[in-house]
């Protein structure tokens, strides 16, 4: 399948934050950073997405449906947490129904940190998410 | 006829926030919506009693992305009048500008979202394109694009020089001869006024029942203002609520797009207005603890927003509670979808700027 190795389609979810950085990764889609031209994808299914961008500190309430996205998601697939919430619960890390990351939910493949994440770091991110499936790729092949 | 329930998120593409929505349809009206929160509550009534009160705002900031700096402000405008500190001028003309800028970009990003939507995603990149401008001006201005951190108790942490500020204006009034392009297609677009003409009706008498805040009760024609009461130097500014009268979806577009051009005007007012110079005071510090209670209100993008925050003489609050115009829209919101076509549900729900975890907090 090497022919869409680098096409890869996202999936984001918000995962309990603050939306700083969900409104970050729409800008990604916009046309000052345009991530389109590079063939990476906005959908809204699961079962399409190659990448799983979570953003937020996940409470509890939030655990199932962020488990049950990425169980949806075809393999070989890859969890970028953006922002600082998502990789250690951040700022919110303190309050008493917060996970404190995604990675205490499901594992995470990269972690781009910042509050909110900058569209720059989070393009990083999905270029090092493209490098972890096509790893993940190689290993299943 | 058999009835159906069609659950609306968490995770649905027409918003980046997980709003739950059970729809119960009768073919293809909806008869009922029964929202269900709580994807996004953090517990912020709880965390003041862990982080103490001259942190706290930075928490209260990141309330929520979208109107992060009038939530820092609310919070700030709130401890001072608790504590009795006076904010020097320059400091609170620098927030009213950033909070009016802060609107602009608000209901710029509003209306791509929209636009999107109702499956215009030509609008939507184009509205997001000018957005970026303003962010540019706040990162300029404050370091940070979406969390500005600029608010302290008793002012405001960095000053913006007399020309940067020309600066600024012109910029805005450059932008705001540039969207009137895009201004007009909203106008005009026939596709659009098929699509929200008529959608969501509010009257006027439903707007008052369900208490809508903000741009949903201007809509309905309710001229209606949290910063006609003059609070933060809105006093010295001439402004006018906007409003329309049709109380549809359209109309609610329409009232954004009119903001955007009041806030850059007042913008200029400010700029007119403020004490010019170098090395103007910005900050009074507060001495010693908050000791007692106090009620704030600001006119937030989305509507009106009140704070409740009750000291007790500790470094930690006793309470601290939002109310968030998101929170005040839902009830309108509900009573808007029943009723409506499946397909008009996105477009309902999105005109009254569903800010979520403004809400949940």
């Amino acid at each position: 399948m090497s022919f869409f190795s680098r096409s890869p389609w996202i999936l984001h979810y918000d995962g309990s934050s603050c939306n700083g950085c969900d409104i970050e990764v729409l800008a990604c889609l916009t046309p000052l950073y345009d991530v389109e031209r590079f063939g990476v994808l906005n959908t809204g299914n699961p079962k399409h997405a190659d990448i799983l961008l979570v953003t937020g500190s996940v409470n509890e309430r939030n655990i199932e449906i962020v488990e049950n996205l990425y169980r949806q998601m075809p393999d070989p697939k890859v969890v970028v947490a953006v922002g600082a919430c998502a990789c250690s619960g951040g700022i919110f890390a303190r309050a008493y129904n917060i996970q404190g990351g995604i990675d205490k939910v499901i594992p995470v493949d990269v972690y781009v940190p910042g509050c909110a994440a900058r569209p720059e770091s989070i393009i990083d991110g999905v270029v090092q998410g493209i490098a972890a499936l096509e790893a993940k790729r190689k290993k299943t092949a | 006829m058999r009835r159906t329930t069609i659950p609306f998120g968490p995770q649905h593409p027409v918003l980046p926030e997980p709003l739950v929505l059970d729809l119960i349809l009768e073919d293809e009206k909806v008869i009922d919506a029964i929202p269900t929160i709580g994807y996004i509550h953090r517990g912020l009534e709880m965390m003041v009693e862990r982080v103490e009160y001259t942190e706290m705002g930075f928490v209260v900031e990141r309330i929520c992305g979208i109107c992060s700096f009038m939530h820092g402000m609310g919070y700030c405008v709130s401890l001072e009048s608790i504590m009795n500190v006076e904010v020097p001028e320059r400091a609170g003309w620098l927030r009213l500008i950033w909070a009016e800028i802060s609107r602009i970009q608000s209901h710029l990003l509003w209306l791509g979202l929209g636009a999107d939507a109702f499956g215009f995603e030509n609008l939507f990149m184009h509205c997001w394109r000018m957005r970026e401008q303003i962010l540019d001006i706040f990162e300029k201005t404050t370091g940070g694009r979406i969390i500005h951190s600029v608010n302290r108790i008793g002012g405001v942490k960095r000053d913006i020089s007399d020309s940067e500020l020309a600066a600024i204006l012109v910029q805005l009034q450059e932008l705001g001869e540039a969207f009137k392009t895009t201004a007009r297609v909203f106008g005009t677009d026939p596709s659009i006024a098929h699509r929200l003409g008529g959608v969501g009706v509010l009257s006027m008498e439903d707007a008052r029942a369900v208490d809508a805040v903000g741009p949903m009760a201007r809509a309905s024609g309710i001229a209606t203002d949290t910063r006609l009461i003059g609070a933060n130097f809105y006093d010295r500014i001439e402004l006018e609520p906007v409003t329309e009268t049709a109380g549809d979806c359209l109309a609610r577009v329409v009232v954004r797009l009119r903001e955007i051009d009041q806030s850059i005007d007042i913008v200029r007012q400010a700029i007119e207005k403020m004490p010019k110079g170098e090395g103007l005071p910005l900050e009074n510090k507060p001495r010693g603890n908050p000791n007692g209670e106090v009620f704030t209100r600001l006119e937030q993008p989305r509507g009106e927003v009140l704070y409740y925050v009750k000291a007790n003489g500790t470094k930690n609050l006793e309470r601290f509670r939002a109310r968030t115009p998101t929170f005040a829209n839902i009830p309108a919101m509900i009573k808007l979808v029943k009723g409506c076509d499946l397909a008009d549900v996105p477009n309902i729900i999105l005109t009254i700027d569903p800010c979520i975890s403004c809400t949940e907090r």
